[in-house]
């Protein structure tokens, strides 16, 4: 086929120029001039229009900071509700290009939210800029930018000392500056870090190089972001790694494993490893679209078949045979908290790293981090922003890398089983235990065999509901007449399993979480072992209850609802603890000064103003023997 | 091995065919949103890469205003022929019945046909996921938009509850009746998806390039006259011009820009030194004020 000539000259031209995509995150405060920066690059780049530029004179105008000059954080500042209330909530991604390299830059602005929208933005970048006023030097968030920066796994630095026509282009003031910031940087593990004094009001040093400063001979801002390494380069030099992200089967001769290359290279006939199933195999094709490929790299979407047919699907990491990834259940991870609702220890969340989803637990933090001094903290809990280091345990294996080898096998989000919201994000330091090795122990003798010696189907009764609507009272006369009806039963209960199980826990939030798991865990082996399970807690929250559910078998949950007003429970008061609570001298009490989550959707809702205890067991052993 | 280093075309591709794929692992019933521009163009040509060797594993959706160029609904056909994809045309009732049309009904035209069809569409065949072709560096509200962008049941966007989107993770989880639209070429620019093209050869509606077209100029902005349809003012006559689209919707409010390019090298030049943003022509961004296109998002417009 005979190309076109202007499409080979087109082509041609772009690749030689094209030195890859460079992310970066501008981080500085408001009147560190930011936002002059990066309307600055936009604009002597070219990546603003003219009709941009009249809107934003017309708005600089309006509403703008600046006078009659144009106010570069109005374009910035995306979001209506933004702008009126002059914050900006969230991160931003600007675009612009040189000759040279693509870019992409994270805006994370300000104020409250800067931990979570600071992290969000470096998670991706190669590289931070890091302004500083030249009048102000260097400022407790000049150390908390950096830090975050470097926490995320930053490695290339720029110090950009901004204003410097307002030190009148002074070189001993930069000098300064930069001698101020070298030990701390150093002391918090950044490596290099290029330091440039500039004026992105003016322009000096950011595009062009600038007349003002004949004693500067280092490259300007542009000069330095199109010559550094990009990660995705450095990445290609490690062991190969392919998460999974799913299995491609047009039909019934091609199996292919697509995914996105995180690390390493990857050729026909390159022996691999499948993990954590451990199998190996050796790479047949590099597929795709158009043609198979000799090799591919790091930062590649590709779908590879294998020369054995060996089980691999979503969330299996295809490794280098003999460099694989390692697998483990138990981590000392560190914690970023991104939502309003408190992290609660020992809750299940659902954890996310590469194609990997698992049920995961935090223990209460070892400490946390005061971003500002980079004290540790005492803490029992992580609150939004909060940065702390805690063990994480996993219901299942992972496959992983420490953070500092691979953000892709190293970088997770926690997301609310309930809400769906990523409440979370953290990094994975090292594994506390390998999980190569445990295995479960498996049974002859199963749980169908051991009912049906019974003659009954197993279940687990779990009656929920604040404390004296009546759960203990219904819960034994509904039992009273499953034994009757010769079904083999147990009735677990609140107050009797905290005399002996559960005597070292409390009434914490995080206690209470503790308290249902070991009775869901209890409750399962019994209905493993055949029986009508029959418990009766107060189990406050949503989430535990529902984890409790997940553990059972489909069917063999049923939630009951004993339902009864605050008031009238408050009126019996059979155990004296409302009156207690409200004089103060009961502490998280359900109902008073603990929240109820009321169950939206309970297999069976005991409505205690309408029915006795008596109609209530009748209606609930009805529900199980029809 | 010394270190290849990748295109940013390369990598941006890379990472729209991990977006296409893990929507596909995590969600039940994708579809993709197709407009018939180069955009959708580009993101089509994506899907297949990300399936390849297999179809696309969605149909394709076109919210049909029936007041697109006349080129747009051929290039429409031909593209759902070519790739034996299921394509799903959708037609707001109510916007038929009731006749609206740009000329008279203004804002209400995008409202009924675009917003209201398109969730109409969502909501009778159940989607739980769609794609779409939007970019941020397209509009200052898009700067902002996640990747996975969750609508309520009602299909509104709240931007001050969004998930946090951290490497490239992404939490496709959702209740019931919530909906994501997905934007796979969020990091690309218009200068990006010109390359792509011309590296990809993917084929376009020929209004993008430029050819004498029959024009009347209203308030400084070019339309073309594609059909009888077409309300001249009196004593207004089309005059031929040579003109191409940087962006095609509703053909009586999309502004052509005056241009000889004929070619992609031609238009990707005429891009290098292009001093207008492609959303200028877009008189549906500007109807009403500077928070325009943030609240139509709101109220469930891509």
């Amino acid at each position: 086929m005979v190309a076109a000539p202007a499409d080979i000259a087109a082509d041609a031209s772009w690749r030689d120029r094209d030195q890859g995509l460079l992310r970066f995150i501008a981080c500085g405060s408001v009147d560190d001039g930011k936002s002059t920066l990066i309307g600055r690059l936009l604009h002597d780049t070219k990546a603003l229009f003219e009709d941009q530029l009249a809107d934003l004179a017309a708005e600089s105008k309006a509403v703008g900071t600046q006078g009659e000059a144009i106010d570069f954080a109005l374009l910035v500042d995306g979001l209506a509700a933004e702008r009126e209330q002059g914050i900006t909530i969230d991160v931003a991604y600007r675009f612009f290009a040189t000759e040279r390299r693509t870019f992409i830059v994270a805006d994370a602005p300000g104020h409250e939210q800067y931990t979570r929208n600071m992290v969000t933005g470096a998670s991706t970048a190669d590289l931070a800029v890091i302004l500083v006023d030249a009048r102000k030097g260097v400022l407790t968030q000049t150390r908390r930018h950096s830090y975050l920066a470097q926490l995320l796994g930053i490695r290339q630095f720029v110090l950009a000392v901004n204003k410097m026509d307002l030190v009148d282009y002074d070189r001993a003031t930069f000098d300064a500056i930069v001698a101020d910031y070298r030990p701390f940087a150093d002391g918090i593990g950044i490596g290099a870090v290029a330091a440039l004094p500039i004026s992105a009001f003016r322009g000096d040093t950011a595009v062009a190089r600038s007349a003002a400063m004949p004693w500067y001979d280092g490259p300007t801002l542009i000069e330095h972001l199109e010559g550094v390494p990009l990660a995705a380069d450095r990445d290609q030099a490690r062991p190969f790694r392919l998460p999974v992200q799913g299995v491609s089967r047009p039909d019934l001769d091609f199996r292919g494993f697509a995914g996105l290359i995180a690390a390493g290279s990857v050729r026909p006939g390159d022996a691999v490893r499948v993990v954590p199933s451990g199998r190996t195999s050796t790479v047949a094709r590099i597929v795709t679209a158009d043609g198979d490929l000799d090799a591919a790299v790091a930062g590649q979407s590709v779908t590879l078949t294998l020369a054995d047919a060996i089980d691999c699907s979503r969330g299996d990491v295809i490794a280098a045979a003999g460099d694989p990834p390692m697998a483990a259940d138990q981590f000392e991870a560190t914690v970023v908290w991104l939502a309003e609702e408190d992290l609660l220890p020992g809750r299940s969340y659902w954890l996310k790293l590469a194609t990997q989803t698992v049920a995961a637990t935090l223990q209460p933090p070892k400490y946390k981090v005061n971003v500002n001094t980079l004290d540790r903290l005492a803490a029992r809990t992580l609150d939004l922003n909060a940065i702390g280091v805690a063990t994480l345990a996993t219901d299942r294996p992972l496959v992983f890398e420490p953070y500092a080898d691979s953000r892709t096998l190293g970088g997770f989000i926690l997301i609310d089983r309930l809400t769906n919201a990523t409440v979370g994000a953290g990094m994975l330091n090292f594994a506390l235990r390998r999980a190569q090795n445990v295995h479960r122990q498996p049974v002859e003798v199963g749980r169908e065999v051991r009912a049906a010696l019974k003659n009954q189907t197993p279940k687990v009764l779990w009656f929920t509901g604040i404390s004296g609507a009546g759960k203990s009272t219904i819960a034994n006369l509904v039992e009273k007449k499953l034994v009757r009806m010769n079904r083999h039963t147990f009735l677990l209960d609140g107050d009797n399993v905290r005399h002996g199980l559960n005597r070292d826990l409390g009434f914490t939030d995080a206690d209470r979480i503790e308290n249902i798991r070991r009775v869901g865990e209890v409750a399962r082996l019994m209905a493993d072992a055949g029986l009508i399970v029959i418990t009766a807690f107060i189990s406050p929250f949503r989430a535990e209850r529902d984890l409790v559910r997940q553990m059972m078998a489909p069917g063999e949950f049923v939630e009951v609802h004993i339902d009864t007003p605050l008031a009238d429970a408050e009126r019996r008061d059979v155990k004296g603890l409302y009156a207690k609570a409200r004089a103060g001298r009961l502490a998280n009490f359900t109902g008073i000064d603990s929240p109820y989550e009321v169950p939206p959707a309970p297999e069976i809702r005991i409505d205690t103003t309408a029915l006795d205890a008596e109609a209530a067991a009748e209606r609930i052993v009805r529900y199980l023997i029809p | 091995m010394t270190a290849a280093t990748l295109t940013h075309l390369q990598r941006l591709e890379a990472e729209s065919i991990h977006i296409l794929r893990e929507v596909v692992a995590e969600c039940e019933r994708p579809v993709m949103l197709y407009s018939i521009g180069k955009d959708s163009a580009v993101m089509l040509h994506l899907a297949r890469k990300a399936f390849f060797p297999a179809p696309p594993p969605f149909p394709l959706l076109h919210i049909d205003t029936t007041w697109k160029f006349k080129a747009m609904y051929a290039e429409r056909d031909r593209v759902a022929a070519e790739n034996g994809m299921t394509l799903i045309v959708h037609v707001n009732p109510q916007a038929q019945a009731r006749g609206i049309n740009p000329f008279d009904h203004g804002a209400l035209h995008t409202d009924l046909w675009k917003t209201q069809g398109l969730k109409q569409a969502l909501d009778h065949h159940g989607f739980d996921a769609a794609f779409g072709g939007a970019r941020r560096d397209e509009e200052k509200s898009r700067a902002k938009e996640r990747v996975f962008s969750f609508r309520t049941a009602t299909h509104r966007w709240d931007p001050k509850n969004q998930r946090p989107e951290l490497w490239n993770l992404y939490n496709a989880r959702k209740a019931a009746g919530e909906t994501i639209r997905v934007f796979p070429l969020s990091n690309w620019t218009e200068l990006d998806v010109w390359q792509y093209i011309a590296r990809e050869k993917i084929a376009l509606v020929p209004l993008y390039f430029a050819a004498p077209r029959p024009t009347v100029e209203r308030d400084g902005t070019l339309l073309m006259v594609d059909d009888d349809r077409f309300r001249l003012a009196p004593g207004e006559r089309p005059v031929d011009r040579w003109v191409r689209f940087r962006t095609l919707g509703c053909y009586p409010l999309t502004g052509a820009v005056e241009s000889r390019a004929t070619t992609l090298d031609a238009i990707i030049d005429e891009m290098r030194v292009a001093r207008t943003s492609e959303r200028q022509g877009r008189a549906v961004d500007r109807d009403a004020g500077a928070a325009s296109l943030e609240r139509k998002k709101q109220e469930g417009y891509f």
